[in-house]
């Protein structure tokens, strides 16, 4: 019955079919629970005097909390607790904090000011959920509302308003430096100088909801000798134990986590915000909580996969091969940050897409906007992008005049080939893919086209290298954000502040001209193409070049790296000749010297303990 | 709060609970019956996780008065299974990879069961619409669709011996 077809005559000499699982059906160990309706779910378990919680939450996209009165909520019947911001031992989290990266920047209960449509101030908890529901109405909040933005691109001009006051730029910190996330790969502007075709386009993708069966939730119980029991939905059970003993101040030993049976989770049930509110109001009362989303919130205010908006700028010959791919993109975070941050990183390693590119470049930006907070959902980071890149594939394809399929298959990675993340390609099954998919659509081929393989061709050449790589004077990819740039000469006071960087203010196509320091300055290479390995078919005139542009194109007269360098918008001037350049880059005609790799003058922040806060997780510094 | 006391006969069991008025079917199945085989997924009427059977009829619990079940026949998944032995469509789920989280399970089961007694033979396009109240988000109809056709010529061969 299974519609999976294995093609086991594709790459047979490279695997050994001798397997005891894969590739043959196999029934889930917990089936018969499922089937017979036993399957213990976390709202399955029943507890007496159970008490069930709502939160009030933010009917703004952007609001000063100006006064909260609960006098007639607490007065109504079956109320057993309202639970305040202050209540919470220690109101500040990011959820990546357990990995040390990013800042904390997410309260468990807003206090002050609402940053999106749906940010839980209060909960309360009743004896039922009606009783919860009403007195969740009767609580009056005073708001004053604020300018708030939905769009990516708005959230990064000047004046926008500040989302989320730990990023105030409205984007994310990227190694507490960049306020995007770079990737270089060769040099794409003198490549798009020597391209036949520039081919332009804008992705944009839409939020989406997860939308599981079982809607979000946990219950928490006291147990005995301090400790609180909760079975939880969460797809990520030692997460939630790591959040809630960092929000309420206590040791994870204290916490009995019970999970496992989720019933669709899709990314949408990892971040930590039902375990928790559920143990404090466990804590609060002494009786056993349940905090469980109806379907309204789930789709109101559980975090969806974040929309994505890219722009890409291809540089295409005209016989289809596409020698440089530009990628500006801006991911929708909402008001905090969760796992957004990480997503874009993975995305990132994901560029190009499967096909081999001699220059890539790439700025991303992690967006805050008053929208519902982003997380995970399956391959976040990268479905959104892969969308962006082939639907430019087909446009590029009609641009050219070519089968799509056959201009995959041209363009595609092979074994062996350098991928603009710094590793080599292998078990690559694109072209393969593509073969059998155009057999299976009726789409004939060309000869050449069913005749290419994965496993020729690739690793050979300019497709085996790293490029010539510009890099900055601190031994980095790409310009630094401007507010970290030290006013010239270098050594005075960093400035700082909210200077345009990258796209802010502007609109851009597509990866902006980069800074002086991104030219590509013989001086300053990063990674010098090796000579001893054979170019493509024509010889290219001048000797040093290492410009991966693959074969007929007509190659200039001198090394790209001096061709034509486009204007310098930035005042920060061009690299000074007596600029602090690492001794390792060897002077024009100088014999070759062995590069040091680069390495910081000290140390970069990392797991830095933080004084004052939980005594049993380690975060980040705050600034 | 002011109880009623609702009787009725839960997967062939005699049962009476004392329900909160206004209380639906499944929250008294689950809460004060305890049979906790019928889902909550969305309780508007728009999942089907908590299909049960009233009087040999599909019904949402969840849009379900409970003082309406008084008197009358329920039954939930759990009236299929008759201890060790799987029922046919029970098996066909299992061997057919037709549950992957399992959530909609229940409701499906049931809902198939429902076009199982009145159409014993189904076509493909039957199934599908029989189970068109049921939401499956690790997206299986497939499966489901095949598992319930399965266990239909089963269920057939079983009635002829």
């Amino acid at each position: 019955m299974s519609s999976v077809e294995f093609r086991k005559d594709l790459f047979a000499d490279e695997r050994d079919d001798n397997l005891n699982e894969i590739g043959k059906p196999t029934i889930r160990q917990d089936i018969i629970g499922h089937v017979t309706g036993r399957s213990k779910f976390y709202d399955d378990h029943l507890f007496d005097g159970l008490l069930h919680m709502r939160c009030v939450r933010s009917p703004h996209h952007h609001a000063n909390i100006r006064h909260v009165d609960t006098s007639a909520a607490e007065r109504m019947p079956g109320i057993r607790r309202i639970i305040r911001p202050s209540d919470v031992p220690h109101n500040i989290n990011t959820l990546l904090a357990l990995i040390n990266f990013g800042r904390d920047d997410e309260q468990l209960l807003s206090a002050g000011r609402v940053t999106y449509k749906g940010e839980p101030i209060l909960a309360v908890v009743a004896d039922t959920e009606r009783q919860a529901r009403d007195a969740v109405a009767a609580v009056r909040v005073e708001y004053e509302e604020l300018p708030h933005v939905l769009d990516v691109e708005e959230a990064l001009k000047p004046g926008a308003p500040t989302v989320n006051a730990e990023y105030p730029n409205n984007s994310f910190d990227y190694h507490d430096l960049y306020d995007h996330q770079k990737l270089r790969f060769g040099d794409t502007q003198a490549a798009l100088a020597q391209a036949d075709h520039i081919v332009e386009g804008t992705y944009q993708m839409s939020p989406i909801e997860q939308a599981p069966v079982e809607t979000c939730g946990a219950i928490a119980a006291p147990e005995q000798n301090g400790r609180y029991v909760c079975h939880t939905s969460t797809q990520a059970l030692f997460f939630s134990i790591g959040v809630t003993a960092k929000l309420l101040d206590m040791p994870s030993s204290q916490l009995h986590f019970i999970g496992g049976t989720v019933g669709g989770g899709f990314g949408g049930k990892v971040d930590s915000h039902h375990e928790p509110l559920a143990v404090l109001g466990a804590m609060l009362t002494g009786r056993p909580v349940k905090y469980m989303w109806d379907r309204t919130e789930e789709f109101r205010v559980g975090a969806p996969r974040g929309a994505e908006r890219w722009r890409i700028r291809d540089g295409v010959m005209n016989d289809g091969r596409i020698v440089a791919r530009e990628f500006t993109g801006f991911f929708d975070s909402g008001a905090y940050t969760r796992l957004s941050s990480y997503a874009i990183i993975k995305g990132t390693g994901h560029l190009p897409g499967p096909y081999t590119i001699p220059n890539v470049s790439s700025n991303v930006y992690c967006v805050y906007t008053n929208r519902t907070p982003a997380t995970a959902m399956r391959g976040f980071g990268i479905t959104g992008v892969d969308f962006a890149i082939e639907c430019h594939m087909d446009k590029v394809a009609e641009t050219v005049g070519m089968n799509p399929i056959e201009l995959r298959i041209l363009n595609a990675y092979r074994d062996g080939d350098m991928k603009a993340h710094r590793r080599v390609a292998k078990n690559c099954a694109l072209i393969e893919c593509c073969q059998v998919a155009a057999q299976k659509a009726g789409i004939t081929l060309s000869p050449e086209a069913m005749a290419a393989s994965s496993k020729e061709g690739g690793g050979i050449g300019w497709r085996a290298e790293v490029p010539e790589t510009a890099i900055d004077d601190m031994g980095r990819i790409g310009d630094r954000r401007n507010r970290e740039i030290p006013p010239e000469p270098y050594g005075g006071a960093t400035q700082r502040g909210s200077v345009p960087a990258g796209t802010r203010g502007e609109a851009v196509v597509a990866a902006e001209v980069q800074d002086p320091d991104m030219q590509i300055d013989p001086t300053r290479v990063g990674h010098a193409v090796s000579q001893a390995v054979g170019q493509p078919a024509p010889p290219t005139p001048a000797p040093q070049s290492g410009a991966p542009i693959p074969a007929p194109v007509p190659a200039p007269a001198p090394a790209p790296t001096a061709s034509a360098p486009p204007p310098i918008p930035a005042p920060s001037a061009a690299p000074p000749p007596q600029q602090p350049a690492p001794s390792a880059f060897a002077e024009p005609g100088a014999p070759a010297q062995p590069q040091q790799p680069y390495k910081p003058e000290k140390p970069f922040q990392r797991g830095v303990k933080r004084p004052g806060v939980s005594r049993f997780i380690s975060g980040t510094r705050r600034r | 709060m002011p109880k009623t006391p609702i009787r009725f006969t839960l997967n062939g069991a005699e049962t009476g609970v004392f329900a909160n008025s206004g209380a639906n079917l499944l929250d008294v199945l689950r809460r004060e019956a305890g049979d906790l085989t019928p889902k909550q997924g969305c309780a508007q009427g728009g999942c089907g996780a908590c299909s049960v059977m009233i009087d040999g009829e599909l019904h949402l619990a969840c849009l379900t008065l409970a003082e309406t079940a008084e008197g009358r026949r329920i039954d939930t998944v759990a009236s299929l299974e008759t201890g060790a032995r799987l029922h046919p469509l029970q098996k066909a789920f299992a061997e057919g990879f037709a549950a992957q989280c399992g959530f909609c399970s229940p409701g499906m089961i049931m809902a198939a069961k429902a076009l199982l007694d009145t159409t014993p033979n189904p076509t493909r396009e039957q199934v599908a619409e029989a189970i068109s109240g049921n939401l499956c988000r690790c997206t299986g109809y497939e499966p489901i669709i095949n598992a319930i056709l399965t266990a239909a010529a089963e269920l057939r061969g079983r009635g002829a011996a």
